[in-house]
């Protein structure tokens, strides 16, 4: 049995509040069972859902009570189905309890593992935690809290909560006040991690979904001078996870071979260059090692007597303030030194410095070597890291700095000599200081797009892929999820809310393609970018040939890949019109619903109303001509559902005073609405599809 | 003349073209043209102590520094080093007062050498016994060694397709009015042969670039007669020279930085709102500079070998093509992929950088970070406006403290990115930080580990250090405060070892050089 092998109960809440974000809580959860299954295939994984319509779990059966509580999967060791489990779970109409919850969680692990498998258990939650949970049949929810932490503690069971809100539109303050003191309650006194998001992006960043042990690269002195040493132990705090090394195909394997691999391996050989026949046996070569345009023959072992060798350890070289060091040289990943744990002198004499430092805003200089017997040594900077938690000690971070040899020294001219055009007037400084200020992604405090929420959208996709392809191996690669558009594109609802500022700025500021590239002069030592100069300017403006100001993307005559905010309608009509590709027509009709979803969530007071209308025809159209009038129908029937009951429920009204209906079997007759019902939508909207 | 063959044949509707490769040109030919006139022997500071410094002395010093960098760097450049103003003249036209510098197993133009760094950094030493200075446009004379010594340059340059290579010509001077010394008729006709000679050199693709020296009390007035050589006007005079060189150190530091030719990496479009689209070049300021690729020889003959790649089926044992097809193990099936579906799966953005908006200073953390930071700065190239825009957004983040968060949809790396601006920092010995915004790569949750939880207290408070124990650790470290700390201010001890090796093997010495490690501590210092 592996040694790290890691037990997880997931809690997931799928009560009526919790539906808008259900999808990213089912990727995120299968995200984490899949990469069990690559790499962690013995951890075990158990499911239980709250604010489910039923009941199914054994304390319900022992002792009542525990209502709306499914233990969906018991704890077992991960497989395929545990991923289907997950990708479709049930919606709930119940308010679930999560403190109920995870003492059914806890009562799995126990009744699996008792004494066995300490800190190797987890629980994770996925709540809202909108909704009061009841009150306990004897003590306080606080007694409550500290006798589950309690015996969490004694088996070594560890809690994972993501508290996830996103706009709260009538949601009690005082019952999530007290339900975020209880859930911090287990963060003292258990092990217990709770982290709040408030968006579906966030969501799928939220979880760890892969156990890396965490190994240290140095265990030592952090020596301040020769006789004033701190123990410290250095790990890696941010390490890139890679995308999959993907091995290489071979079809030769017979089909009755079991135990073939399919692997093929790549085989080197060295031959010589007078004879190409001829290899060249491994002690036969010599390693050359280029200076200029020669090769120098240096043997290993040769090397090895000449080649730099430094001692272990890391030294201070001492301290500076802060803003000696700018950010854009930090070179590499980040590494953290915690102080020894255990080790009471070190946490406070590290807390000492760190706190000194901070109070002072200076960073620290150190010299490293990891290793005995490592090459090189390293300069880099040390920074506070003044915990925020209490039960957890300060620390310091530390990054790479770049020696002579990293820096290119190339001169830039200054803004202020070019010409008067290249310069923003007062207007125009006016209208970039607007769009700095407003397009703000932390206001008050609620940052969005935080890295350590922001999930790796292209690993996101490979693990979603990876999926479908065990189910469908000719499927193709799907569309980005919405929620990663988040990451790789503006926030189409944060750059309408401040259409004006936007706008603003856009009308500010021209552009125009140069229609003649000049040809730069190289004169100068400064370097300018071009030649361009006021004067050649103006010659240009008085030009014919230009281009369209403001470069709109011009999406008559190129393959347009996806429906911008411009001409909506265009893009979609030429992306119908494609026919390179038979998923383009899906692509497009799911774009485009996208955004009329997008225009309609982020308007106020009616002011996307026309424009989405337009879009809604232009939709609509386009599904009757290829013949899709289902994705048409259950798309604004799915709308209707969702908004009938908002203040967007005049939409509606207009939908029917411009007779935007469903499209009908008259119209299509892949449709199975007929020509009365889709007169009376939305009225009679009793259809099933 | 340009003996390449393309070039014969190019009409001007090419040279559109020939502009937009040249920026992909990666190789350089680089001809450093030094003055060697008894002006630049006197002596530029008069220290008693020490031997008086030379301008000639200060631009050998920058031509081996810069030649150094090279060899470690990208090797693949190739330079020439010529002397005018001199008693012998060496060169294949056989011109007066002009001297190519060459060692042995290397041609005039060609990569550097161990032995050409070595040699140049000791010419000095017998300058005036091997090669000698001595004015070459005197009065009564017709010769014109400025006119020779472009002549010479030019023809060294004349390898290679100025399609594919970059060709510079640096000048070092510090004689402002080389044609101060004569007058009248003979004076106006040598000027205009000069210029006409330069122009020529330029037509061909050839930058000339001066590098000009100047006296303390005596700034190098660039609007003489350099000017015109190297087609300055207006405002670009007055800019030429932002800081006479006060002190000699400071001017070998500015010349050394101008001596490098910017290589961007690659123009970017920036997609800020809507479609306003502005370009940016992007360049990879800081990188690690790794010890360079080794090669497989045969002991015997120390030929390099060539090395070959055969593709072998696990199963089967039998040789196959290089396999297009992959595949991950997944719930005990193969699944297959094809190239194309994973640079589908990675293809999840358009090659720009996309602003998403603005964030406090403070949002970007000092574990935020990945990989070596790179520099943007804006172009008006293609796209006019681009620089006003990218000003303006610049000087607002400065204001407001703000970066910009953005993603940049690279086809090979996508990733989110901070944009930190930076505002221009200058110093005497010219621009320390210049001004554009720095492209921050950020992690994703994925990357980041939460390390510090793994050691947290249960119902316990971690210690912390009192007040009294803050003090003294301000204290203590006020007692070590590295008041001019630089970033980079160290060179890196391994690669120093690494090359010093080298460079003594190359040459065939036997004693290995000794290489300062600076990065160790002062232990003497910091015990006080």
């Amino acid at each position: 049995m592996a040694r790290n092998k890691e037990a997880v109960v997931l809690l997931l809440d799928v009560g009526p509040s919790m539906h808008s974000v259900l999808s990213e809580v089912e990727s995120v959860c299968s995200m984490l069972v899949q990469k069990k299954l690559i790499f962690g295939k013995s951890d075990e994984v158990g499911v239980v859902l709250l604010g489910t319509d039923d009941t199914c779990n054994e304390l319900q059966k022992e002792v009542g009570g525990y209502e709306h509580i499914v233990v969906l999967r018991n704890i077992s060791v991960v497989d395929g189905n545990a991923v289907d489990f997950l990708q479709n779970l049930p919606r709930g109409n119940f308010r679930g309890d999560f403190i109920d919850a995870i003492v059914v969680g806890i009562d799995l692990l126990i009744k699996k593992f008792g004494p066995t498998n300490k800190g190797k258990q987890r629980i994770c939650l996925m709540t809202d935690a909108r909704y009061p949970i009841k009150a306990p049949y004897e003590g306080t929810k606080e007694d409550q809290v500290n006798t589950i932490s309690q015996m969490m503690q004694t088996h070594g069971i560890r809690l994972d909560c993501i508290v996830i809100r996103e706009k709260l539109p009538e949601a009690d303050l005082r019952v999530m006040e007290e339900n975020d003191n209880l859930l911090d309650q287990f963060s003292r006194k258990a092990i217990a991690k709770i982290v709040h998001v408030d968006s579906s992006t966030s969501l799928l960043g939220a979880l760890k979904t892969r156990n890396i042990s965490p190994v240290t690269v140095f265990r030592g002195d952090l020596e301040l001078s020769s006789t004033m040493k701190i123990k410290v132990w250095v790990y890696k705090k941010t390490s890139e996870e890679k995308f999959p090394t993907l091995k290489k195909y071979s079809d030769k394997a017979p089909s009755s071979d079991k135990f073939a691999t399919y692997e093929v391996k790549v085989d080197y050989e060295y031959k010589s260059m007078e004879d190409p026949d001829k290899v060249v046996p491994p002690e036969q070569r010599i390693r050359g090692y280029r200076y200029g345009p020669q090769v120098v023959p240096i043997s290993s072992a040769e090397w090895e007597a000449v080649k730099f060798k430094p001692e272990k350890g890391v030294k201070l070289l001492g301290f500076t303030d802060a803003s000696n060091i700018l950010r854009h040289y930090y070179m590499k990943d980040v590494y953290i030194f915690v102080p020894e744990p255990g080790n009471k002198k070190a946490i406070v004499a590290v807390s000492a410095i760190a706190r000194a430092m901070k109070d002072m805003n200076k960073s620290a200089i150190l010299r490293c070597v990891w290793r005995q017997g490592q090459g090189n040594v390293v300069i880099g900077v040390l920074r506070p890291n003044i915990s925020s938690v209490d039960n957890i000690p300060d620390s310091f971070y530390f990054n790479v700095l770049p020696f002579v040899e990293d820096v290119r020294e190339f001169q830039f001219p200054s803004f202020s000599s070019f010409p008067s055009s290249w310069q923003p007037n007062e207007q125009q400084q006016e209208a970039a200081d607007n769009l700095v200020k407003m397009l703000d992604l932390a206001p008050s405090s609620k940052e969005v797009l935080q890295p350590d929420y922001t999930p790796n959208p292209v690993l996101e996709r490979f693990y979603h892929f990876l999926e479908l392809k065990s189910k469908q191996p000719d499927a193709d690669v799907p569309p980005l999820d919405g929620s990663l558009k988040r990451i790789t594109e503006p926030n189409p609802a944060v750059f309408s809310h401040h259409k004006s500022v936007i706008d603003n700025f856009c009308k500010n500021f021209e552009l125009k393609e140069n229609p003649k590239k000049k040809k730069s002069s190289k004169r100068a030592w400064r370097g300018k970018p071009s030649t361009f100069s006021e004067k050649e300017e103006g010659v240009d403006g008085e030009a014919s040939d230009i281009q369209s100001s403001n470069l709109m993307k011009d999406s008559s005559n190129i393959n347009v890949e996806k429906i911008g905010n411009l001409n909506p309608v265009q893009d979609f009509e030429a992306m119908m019109a494609r026919r390179d590709s038979s998923k383009w027509v899906s692509k497009a009709i799911k774009d485009m619903q996208n955004h009329v979803s997008d225009l309609l969530e982020n308007s106020y007071d009616g002011d996307a109303y026309s424009k989405a209308i337009e879009c809604l025809v232009a939709l609509r159209k386009g599904c009757i001509l290829e013949q899709e009038p289902k994705e048409f129908n259950r798309y604004l029937l799915g709308l209707y559902e969702k908004w009938k009951d908002t203040d967007l429920a005049n939409f509606f009204e207009l939908l029917s005073s411009k007779s935007l209906t469903l499209i009908s079997q008259k119209e299509a007759s892949d449709s199975n609405v007929t020509e009365e019902e889709a007169k009376n939508f939305p009225v009679k909207t009793e259809l099933k599809f | 003349m340009d003996l390449d063959p393309e070039g014969l044949f190019r009409d001007d509707s090419d040279s559109e073209s020939e502009f937009y490769r040249e920026k992909d040109s990666t190789k350089e030919f680089v001809v450093y043209l030094v003055d060697a006139s008894p002006k630049m022997f006197g002596a530029a500071r008069s220290d008693e102590d020490e031997k008086p410094e030379t301008h000639f002395h200060a631009a050998i010093n920058c031509i081996s520094q810069s030649l150094m960098a090279q060899i470690i760097g990208r090797s693949y450049d190739e330079v020439a080093v010529c002397f005018f103003n001199t008693k012998e003249k060496k060169n294949l036209q056989d011109l007066n007062g002009v001297y190519v510098f060459n060692v042995m197993d290397r041609e005039c133009l060609d990569r550097p050498t161990a032995r050409l760094i070595k040699e140049l950094s000791y010419v000095e030493d017998r300058f005036m016994s091997n090669i000698g200075s001595r004015y070459g446009i005197v009065s009564g004379s017709r010769e014109n060694s400025l006119y020779n010594a472009l002549w010479v340059a030019q023809a060294l340059l004349r390898k290679g397709s100025a399609k594919s290579v970059s060709k510079r010509i640096l000048l070092f001077t510090n004689e402002d009015d080389p044609f101060g010394s004569i007058t009248g008729a003979t004076k106006t006709d040598m000027i205009r042969m000069t210029l006409q000679r330069a122009k020529d050199t330029q037509d061909l693709g050839i930058s000339i670039e001066l590098l000009p020296l100047s006296w303390p009390d005596e700034e190098f007035n660039v609007s003489i007669f350099y000017a015109e050589l190297l087609g300055l006007e207006g405002d670009d005079i007055s800019q030429f020279l932002p800081s006479a060189g006060e002190i000699l150190e400071d001017m070998t530091d500015q010349l050394r930085k101008r001596m490098f030719k910017k290589r961007k990496v690659k123009t970017i479009r920036f997609s800020i709102a809507n479609d306003i689209c502005i370009e940016v070049n992007t360049y990879a300021l800081i990188r690690p500079t790794s010890p360079g690729q080794i090669m497989w020889l045969d002991s015997v003959t120390n030929l390099p070998l060539k090395t070959e790649r055969s593709f072998i089926c696990a199963d089967t044992g039998a040789l196959v093509q290089e396999p297009h097809t992959y595949f991950h193990p997944y719930k005990n099936e193969i699944i297959k992929f094809s190239m194309d579906e994973l640079s589908k799966i990675k293809n999840i953005s358009d090659g720009q950088l996309h602003l998403l908006g603005f964030k406090p200073l403070d949002c970007l953390k000092d574990y935020h970070n990945l990989r070596p930071s790179t520099f943007i700065f804006p172009t008006d190239e293609e796209i006019v406006g681009s620089t006003r825009i990218f000003i303006a957004l610049h000087r607002s983040m400065l204001r407001f403290q703000r970066f910009a968060l953005a993603f940049y949809g690279s086809l090979y790396h996508p990733q989110l990115v901070a944009l930190v601006a930076q505002d221009e920092i200058t110093s005497s010995s010219g621009q320390v930080e210049p001004p554009g915004m720095h492209m921050i790569y950020l992690p994703y949750s994925d990357d980041i580990r939460h390390v510090e939880e793994l050691h947290m207290a249960v119902d316990a408070n971690a210690p912390r250090a009192t007040d009294d124990q803050i003090k003294k650790a301000s204290a203590l470290s006020r007692r070590i405060d590295l008041k001019d700390f630089s970033v980079c201010q160290f060179a890196n001890p391994a690669l120093q070892r690494h090359y010093g090796i080298l460079q003594a093997l190359a040459l065939g010495e036997d004693e290995m050089p000794e290489i300062k490690d600076e990065t160790l501590p002062d232990e003497e210092g910091l015990s006080r």
